[in-house]
């Protein structure tokens, strides 16, 4: 890996909405990918909120950012952990998720997830292999 | 060691803007570099020069300005929470029709890359908030 | 790689300390600053979440609280400043658990 690459890690641990980090985070991943740096996004504690299916911001009358997250895999963010503790205990599944995927040009273009369920112990290792951490 | 520092709420709410300011002012003392010091989120609200406080207190915005003067530090607001929040200077003032400016001396308004080039071309990025 | 875990809500309030004690591993270091310093408090519930990791604190937080330095939990260190800094330069990377 070229020595100015670096692993950066955005750690998302707030719900949308009721405040604003979570939209203002989002806002600096998608300028970070203009970077071509190494980048992973965590989504733990009510973070993963923000990935939830069905979001409808019209009533509450606030912009509905969670379309963006689909784009992602076009910003070439592909590699999203979801910590399976912080979702188990809100009483959610992969499928209340929005369903995240990238396209691989390696291999046809074929769909792959980008979503990894992943233990606290292995988001743990998985962040300790970053250089940088973001928060929000 | 060159440092970046994000700052991620304005002053006084909140006790982030102090402890970011004491660690920088720590790092310079110790002959590290502070390659840029960033506020996003209700952080830019550190950046604005018509706070009053009380005089008995300490003055964090001031206090950012003079370190910046000091040390040539580079305070970087973000421009897109700025205009959210109604931190302005000539620039934007400009560009979206505004009747006023608000920046303090030592701050400047830009993009977010300037937060992500801050943590590639540093060896640490250290984050205060709420 | 050596993480610095920073720690800024109190344990009555958040999770935060306990995520960061669930996060940090071998090698790592948990900073209380701000509200978090009253997790160092040995009398305390939330300081058993801290047992068996490294532990610092930052004095001046601690100071402006009220909380005197021989009610801290065995083993935690107290940081000024300067401190904070070398813990930023002696681990790899910073995550802050706000």
């Amino acid at each position: 890996m070229a020595e100015d690459i670096k692993k950066l890690m955005y750690v998302n641990r707030r719900a949308p909405y009721g405040t604003i980090y979570a939209w203002e985070s989002l806002e600096v991943v998608l300028i970070g990918a203009a970077f071509d740096q190494d980048v992973s996004l965590a989504f733990m504690d009510d973070g993963v909120y923000q990935l939830m299916k069905g979001q409808n911001t019209e009533a509450a009358g606030m912009k509905n950012f969670s379309p963006t997250y689909s784009a992602l895999g076009d910003y070439e963010v592909t590699k999203i952990y979801v910590e399976k503790e912080s979702l188990e205990e809100r009483g959610l599944t992969l499928d209340d998720l929005q369903h995240l995927v990238w396209e691989d040009e390696d291999d046809d273009w074929a769909e792959r997830d980008s979503i990894h369920l992943v233990s606290r112990a292995e988001l743990a290792d998985v962040m300790a292999e970053h250089d940088m951490m973001f928060n929000f | 060691m060159k440092l970046t520092i994000q700052v991620n709420e304005g002053p006084y709410q909140h006790q982030a803007s102090d402890s970011a300011y004491h660690f920088t002012k720590a790092a310079l003392e110790k002959g590290h570099e502070i390659f840029r010091v960033f506020f996003y989120h209700d952080g830019v609200n550190n950046g604005t020069r018509l706070t009053t406080p009380p005089q008995d207190d300490r003055n964090v915005v001031n206090r950012w300005s003079e370190l910046s003067k000091e040390h040539d530090l580079d305070l970087v607001i973000c421009v897109a929470a700025a205009q959210r929040r109604g931190i302005v200077d000539d620039g934007e003032a400009e560009r979206n029709g505004k009747d006023a400016t608000n920046i303090a001396d030592g701050f400047r308004i830009s993009g977010l890359g300037q937060l992500i080039e801050g943590a590639v071309q540093s060896d640490r990025l250290v984050v205060f908030g709420d | 790689m050596s993480i610095l875990h920073i720690v800024n809500k109190s344990p009555y309030e958040k999770n935060s300390v306990a995520m960061a004690a669930g996060y940090a591993k071998e090698g790592d270091t948990v900073l209380l600053i701000e509200d978090a310093v009253y997790a160092a408090v040995k009398a305390g519930s939330a300081s058993a979440k801290l047992s068996g990791l490294d532990v610092s604190v930052l004095g001046s937080d601690l100071a402006a609280r009220g909380v005197a330095e021989d009610k801290l939990a065995d083993g935690v260190n107290v940081v000024d400043y300067a401190g904070f800094v070398d813990l930023v330069e002696a681990k790899d990377s910073v995550q802050s658990w706000l």
